[in-house]
């Protein structure tokens, strides 16, 4: 039986490659008796799917993307410098 | 998703005989060279103009650009650079950071698992309420945005490479100079303390409502 832990990197690492059909089937015995796992695999997809949402969204908060002056600045730059 | 794909393909952009015009690739692939450079540096000025360097070193040089890797591994090729002399201007040493933060990382594992318990979780996760109402609220992203930048460097990078930009496998391994295995490590440490993080900052304020 795999522990908590293990679980934890192999549904981590089912949203990464394709597991063996032995990961598979140790990770869905666990899942069965784990509440704890199964929160950990939905919030793990939940996570996959915020931060994809995140990546398209035109209107993304700034920490961690161009802010709209600096956009501007560096195109106006790239059309002054364009050989 | 069918409204995502449409507004792809309804955005023509013009395709030079290797990948995009230059003038597509600030839209393109500016936020993930941001990211990219902001995750390294912590350093929002310098991240920007490290993104315009970059972009104006791939403009003199696209004709090199030789379609072995994606555009954007290219230009992030091409940052790493910038960011090398980005540190050697502050006259020091690249921050020297092992690909996993190997250090750290054992602590994380021994602060969320209990060895002596059959390593279970010490604080079992439950399910988050509504999660997927969170997803219409500004304040999430930037609560998700926050947790993202508290990340170690190297597992940051990596999530933001793999998760938001889209690089994954062995494109990601190639420019974080890891072996998958180490990736893999590194996205499961992300996922953890990203999921622990969302819980502090978002999901307990919500079940508390």
């Amino acid at each position: 039986m795999l522990s908590c832990k293990e679980t934890s990197l192999l549904v981590s690492q089912s949203l990464d490659r394709r597991l063996a059909w032995r990961e598979r089937i140790a990770l869905r015995m666990h899942l069965l008796v784990c509440g704890a796992c199964r929160s950990f695999a939905d919030q793990a997809a939940f996570l996959r799917t915020a931060v994809r949402r995140f990546g398209r969204r035109a209107n993304a908060p700034e920490p961690l993307r161009l802010s709209q002056d600096a956009r501007e600045r560096i195109a106006r730059e790239l059309r002054d410098k364009q050989p | 998703m069918g409204a995502v794909l449409r507004r792809i393909h309804s955005r023509p952009l013009p395709v030079t005989t290797q990948g995009t015009a230059p003038e597509a690739w600030l839209d393109m692939h500016g936020d993930a060279l941001f990211r990219y450079a902001l995750l390294r540096a912590h350093d929002r000025d310098a991240a920007e103009d490290l993104v315009q360097d970059t972009l104006l070193a791939a403009l003199r040089s696209h004709r090199d650009f030789a379609g072995h890797s994606s555009e954007r591994t290219w230009l992030i090729g091409i940052l790493k650079h910038k960011l090398a002399d980005h540190w050697r201007r502050l006259g020091r040493e690249a921050p020297l950071e092992t690909p996993l933060d190997a250090a750290e990382t054992d602590e994380l594992l021994e602060h969320l698992f209990d060895a002596e318990n059959g390593d279970h979780w010490r604080t079992p996760p439950s399910p988050w309420p509504d999660p997927d109402t969170a997803l219409e609220q500004q304040q999430f992203w930037k609560a998700l945005s926050g947790c993202i930048d508290t990340l170690p460097s190297a597992q940051a990078q990596a999530f933001a490479l793999c998760e938001i930009d889209g690089v994954a496998g062995a494109e990601a391994c190639k420019v974080l100079d890891v072996s998958p295995t180490n990736l893999w490590v590194m996205l499961h440490r992300a996922r953890l303390r990203l999921r622990q993080c969302l819980e502090i900052h978002w999901f307990a304020n919500v079940s508390k409502e």
